[in-house]
């Protein structure tokens, strides 16, 4: 590499690094210890569960009951450490980065430890003593008893020959659903108003009611676990409390021994101030994620609009300033990023390679009366994301035409720092599809976005996603006749020989059945483990946040939130497209090439055959470049896809509808290694197109021309798609570069777009990372809906980001 | 192609399906005029600049590139050329650009793209669509359409058909001209366009004929035309900093006594040389400016003062 490149590559890696300031220094430590921990995994929660099962007070309980009361073991068990410095406590997990497991609903094995342990990507450590309890104790209990080997053992055959295909992955085998976010209730109800709202919908109830008993013992439940987490708080405002007579410094004794108040006060009551409101949050952030390890871990949600009210007043009233403000919400972020992943294992880790939990804090959007929701929060929010640059929490900024262009550029230009975040979504197109599933429009209004783009009302629904899929590898499976080339085994339908097909129209009708067989398969799977949580793992803690559940005196997983919906992640669709766009123009219509040609081609992976690859590499248009002719039949998969899904009967508890998503997280990466080589060119093993982004490299027409043909597919049947755009840094260097992205960015949802995401990044310096990883281990990109830190990336997974097309300002 | 050539006949005819040739369209052009615009990049310039940096601009015909780090070796082009223009010697491709008559087929079978036509024809009716395609990004951020090239007033009939369809359509129109025309074509145009990126590069003319090939006579006419008709707050001058070319002090001080007389301009932008080299290469044409240093920053930040000093807004790169 030239002196000058290395200059250039010093001067971005210093800019990027400059912008790294947490306020003071004590968020300086916090963050930094926070950063720096290594992640292990405690096995604190599994010897308090498996105790707690073991002695037998669960005997003779309702299901309900019985995870009630281990709850209540927990949280009157649990270690409560506090952070030295720290303004908000509680923590899942034995001290930050230490991560509990789940023996309930995953129990790992020993194997499963040592690899988690040794891995050289995202370990996780495993001390001597934990594997000896897991040998011991954990192991022999739950081994078999766990929901994933209960899911297994129910699912059919052909779920799981398609699964070990690599056609879909299953989300619930080894976490539990979640899929929802905090909405204002939270931070207007102390448990005190809640365990009201239970005595009296218990006195409501009636014997005639046919589901009494069930009702009531999830009631009961909830009254359990709502005392549990007052116990909780009491248990650290007893430490603190504790901890403040011992501290010599004065100014940090008179912090823990407000903070012992306010544990004394939350979450019993509801907050009353600034502060109160965070600490009440987490308390319930904390229950929720140690109750269960569900997905896309929890969120405040729309965190400027709960938080105004109280930011409003203690600014009026004199108990805040704006910086003591800043100060909190940072001690705040360092409790997310101090939380990773539960460990994963098997698919699971490979569809979400990350450490990453994915709470997503929203801001922006509108309010519930449809006026602008941008306040001071949200450019303070802004601000922290900027200072801390943690890989947790993420965030997303909601973007309404009510929203000010500043707003807007102030949110690009914080995407101009190069670490990722914050993506942008479509919030007005969001209510449009928030309307179209059914919901009110304020609820709708209350909406968000969670976990990478999956839009939900915050607050009121239960949105659980239940797996990717394939969708390159079920094209595939058309093209063997209902074989998966792999493996040889035949997990299809029987549609036909390829060779045999005289049009496109006659392929596309082959693809569509293979396509209904596997997802009404996969839905019927989902329909199964949605039956197993709701009847072995109710949630009674989320319950009591998620509206209706306590009305309905129904749990969260057995379908008590007023709005229910059940959603697969469609993965690959610009590898689809242009593998069909390849077929139609140079075997149905140039007839450059015959089927068969291609077939063996494909079979050998392009061996020999490297003119043909190229042909369609180069000579063959691409989703992406505004081409109707290729961006037609992405438009014309995504409605097929809407039509097939919408069309199965809605969940058999739930009653959930059920609707596609288009995100990967890192599944792209794993369906491309199980998937042969593709049509558009794309060799065996190679990752798949992420999201809705075209294939990498393959938008060569510039980012309006992305914009437009991702514009062209009707979103708005859909909960929601992710679009990756990678930028030079120079497009967003000055003001003038960031109103014009503003603008364009709005056009793009003008136009119908969901999301897009940045990474601002230069080719080079990631291909320096590569070679010297000890050098940029801080290095932040934008992967899939979150970002993560590039050298811990898998080998793949670096290449891909890589090979995304790089926008340059022209 | 004898439409698209110089025809002073051009107002006469209104014809939608007149036929240019362009060599390349970009979108979210964010330095090309204001706001978001959409440059067209038109052929064919009847000067030849050292230093041009759009040399496959320069010609009207076709032509032929090659990218070499896209080829595979695979010979496709050698079977197919008509006129055994191309031969390899051993790993290295060579293309005899005497032979070549740029029919485009090796292009056309080249897996790759590593030879690539550059150059292609489109209707008025098909470049207006694709200028229209992003109205709402101009709308929005006061952007438009760009004509560049290659000098678009060398493709009169069909520029003047495309910019009375942008008219039409309410899009702002800005041409990046050398402003090299003769005056009754380049007195045509001034009503339909809203911003002339205006270049200005040597003032003595006998160094313009020795670096760009033609008389500078026409370009401060045209201008003049300009100023006289009030329009001078409608252009942009382009100063392109060529090191020892542009870039002397005996250009400089012409340059800044003919524009501070220029009524109502008051805008320069300065663009820095840099060594295009690879494009010629890929073209085969030859590159006088091969190996030559671009501008330092220094001297750049000394121009932009000189200018500044004597009134003018003065932006870096355009």
């Amino acid at each position: 590499m030239s002196d000058i490149s290395h200059v250039k590559l010093n001067v971005e890696l210093q800019r990027r690094r400059s912008y790294v300031k947490p306020m003071n220094a004590r968020i300086a430590k916090l963050r930094d210890e926070s950063v720096n921990a290594e992640v292990k995994v405690s096995a604190e929660r599994a010897k308090l569960v498996t105790e707690f099962y073991k002695s037998g007070v669960a005997k003779g309980k309702s299901i309900p009951v019985q995870r009630a009361l281990m709850f209540k073991y927990l949280m009157e068990h649990v270690s409560i450490p506090v952070e030295d410095g720290q303004l908000i406590v509680g923590i899942r997990g034995t001290g930050p980065k230490e991560v509990p497991t789940y023996p309930e609903i995953c129990v790992h094995t020993i194997n499963d430890l040592e690899t988690l342990s040794s891995r050289k990507n995202m370990p996780y450590k495993v001390d001597k003593e934990t594997k000896e309890l897991y040998e011991l104790e954990i192991i022999p209990f739950w081994k078999g008893a766990s929901m994933r080997d209960i899911i297994f053992e129910h699912l059919p055959n052909e779920w799981k020959d398609a699964y070990e295909s690599g056609i879909w992955t299953e989300f619930m085998e080894q976490r539990a659903p979640g899929h929802t976010a905090g909405g204002d209730r939270i931070f207007k109800m102390g448990i005190l108003d809640i365990k009201k709202e239970i005595g009296n919908k218990i006195e409501e109830l009636s014997v005639n009611d046919p589901e009494y008993f069930d009702k009531l013992e999830e009631l009961k439940a909830m009254e359990i676990v709502a005392d549990a987490i007052v116990r909780y708080a009491e248990r650290y405002a007893e430490k603190l409390e504790k901890m403040a007579k011992e501290e010599e410094n004065e100014q940090r004794r008179e912090e823990l021994r407000q903070m012992a108040e306010i544990c004394r006060w939350v979450p019993a009551h509801p907050p009353r101030t600034f502060w109160e409101a965070l600490q009440h949050y987490w308390f319930i952030h904390v229950g929720i994620t140690y109750e269960t390890n569900p997905w896309d871990s929890f969120t405040p949600g729309r965190l400027d609009q709960h938080l105004y009210p109280f930011y409003e007043r203690d600014i009026k009233e004199g108990r805040l300033t704006r910086e003591r403000a800043k100060e909190l919400l940072e001690a705040f972020w360092v409790k997310f990023n101090n939380q990773p992943a539960v460990p994963k294992v098997g698919v699971t880790l490979e569809e979400s390679f990350t450490y990453n939990d994915f709470s997503k804090i929203n801001i922006g959007g509108l309010r519930e009366d449809g006026t602008d929701a941008v306040n001071e929060l949200s450019y303070l929010i802004l601000e922290v994301l900027e200072e801390m640059q943690t890989m947790q929490p993420n965030t997303a900024v909601l973007v309404s035409n009510k929203n000010p262009d500043h707003f807007l550029m102030r949110a690009l230009e914080v995407v101009s720092r190069g670490f990722g975040e914050p993506p942008l979504f479509n919030f007005d197109g969001a209510i449009i599809k928030m309307l179209r599933q059914g919901k009110s429009l304020e609820d709708a209004r209350t909406c968000g976005v969670s976990g990478c783009v999956e839009t939900g009302v915050f607050g009121k629904e239960a949105y659980i996603l239940t797996g990717y899929l394939n969708l390159p590898k079920i094209l595939e499976v058309t093209l063997n006749n209902g074989i998966d080339p792999r493996t040889g085994k035949k997990v299809g339908l029987e549609t036909g020989d390829p060779k045999k097909f005289k049009t496109f129209d006659e392929l596309i009708e082959a693809f569509v059945k293979q396509l209904r067989y596997f997802i009404s398969i996969k839905c019927m799977g989902n329909d199964i483990i949605e039956v197993l949580y709701a009847k072995y793992l109710p949630v009674p803690f989320l319950s009591l946040w998620i509206e209706d559940c306590l009305k309905n005196a129904k749990d969260y997983n057995a379908g008590g939130a007023r709005y229910n919906t059940s959603y697969i992640q469609m993965v690959g669709l610009g590898t689809l497209t242009d593998s069909l766009v390849s077929l139609k123009y140079n075997v149905f219509e140039r007839k450059l090439f015959t089927m068969d040609e291609v077939l063996i081609a494909l079979s050998k992976n392009y061996g020999g055959y490297e003119n043909m690859r190229q042909i369609f590499l180069n000579k063959t248009p691409k989703y992406g470049n505004d081409d109707d002719y290729a961006d037609e039949i992405a438009r014309r998969i995504v409605d097929i896809l809407v039509e097939i899904v919408e069309g199965i009967p809605p969940t058999p508890v739930r009653k959930a509808s059920r609707r596609v998503y288009f995100l990967p997280t890192t599944a792209h990466i794993y369906f491309g290694k199980v998937t042969g080589a593709t049509p558009d060119g794309r060799r065996a093993g190679e990752p798949l197109s992420e999201g809705v982004s075209p294939v990498q490299g393959m938008d060569r027409r510039g980012i309006v021309a992305v914009f437009r043909s991702v514009a062209k597919i009707d979103w708005d049947k859909t909960g929601g798609a992710l679009l990756n755009q990678k930028l030079t840094p120079d497009l967003l260097l000055d003001v003038e570069n960031i109103k014009k992205m503003a603008q364009l960015i709005r056009t793009f949802f003008v136009l119908g777009g969901h999301h897009v995401q940045f990474n601002v990044v230069s080719a080079e310096l990631l291909r320096e990372a590569q070679k010297r990883p000890q050098d940029f281990q801080d290095l932040m990109v934008r992967v899939a809906g979150y970002s993560d830190y590039f050298v811990n990336l898998p080998r793949g997974l670096q290449e891909e980001i890589i090979a995304r097309t790089e926008h340059k300002a022209l | 192609m004898s439409v698209i050539l110089h025809s002073k006949k051009c107002t006469e005819i209104s014809n939608h399906s007149v036929k240019g040739i362009i060599f390349d369209i970009e979108r979210y052009a964010i330095h090309d005029g204001p706001g978001i615009r959409t440059t067209v990049f038109m052929k064919g310039c009847p000067l030849k600049c050292w230093w041009c940096h759009n040399p496959e601009g320069i010609e009207l015909s076709k032509n032929l590139m090659y990218f070499e780090y896209k080829c595979i070796n695979c010979k496709m082009c050698v079977k197919v050329c008509p006129t055994n223009a191309i031969s390899f010697d051993g790993e290295k491709k060579t293309i005899d650009r005497v032979l070549c008559s740029r029919c485009g087929i090796c292009a056309e079978y080249c897996p790759t793209g590593a030879l690539r036509i550059v150059g292609y024809e489109v209707t008025v009716y098909e470049l207006v669509r694709e200028i229209k395609k992003d109205v709402l990004l101009y709308d929005r951020s006061g952007g438009g359409v760009t004509f560049s090239g290659g000098e678009p007033l060398f493709q009169p009939l069909f520029l003047k058909e495309v910019l009375k369809e942008c008219k039409k359509a309410g899009i702002h129109v800005a041409l990046d001209t050398t402003g090299y025309a003769p005056p009754e074509i380049f007195e045509l145009f001034i009503d339909d366009v809203d911003l002339f990126l205006y270049d200005i590069k040597l003032l003595d003319d006998k160094e313009h004929k020795k670096y760009t090939g033609v008389s500078n006579e026409f370009i401060k006419k045209n201008l003049a035309i300009l100023i006289e008709r009030g329009r001078g707050n409608s252009v942009i001058l382009r100063f392109p900093v060529i090191p020892e070319i542009t870039d002397t002090e005996k250009n400089l001080n012409e340059l800044l006594l003919f524009i501070s007389k220029l009524k109502g301009v008051n805008e320069v932008d300065v663009l820095p040389f840099h060594d295009v080299s690879e494009k010629y290469d890929r073209l085969g044409m030859e590159y006088k400016m091969r190996g030559h240093k671009a501008p330092s920053k220094e001297r750049l930040k000394y121009i932009k003062e000189k200018l500044e000093g004597v009134g003018f807004y003065v932006k870096i790169g355009g």
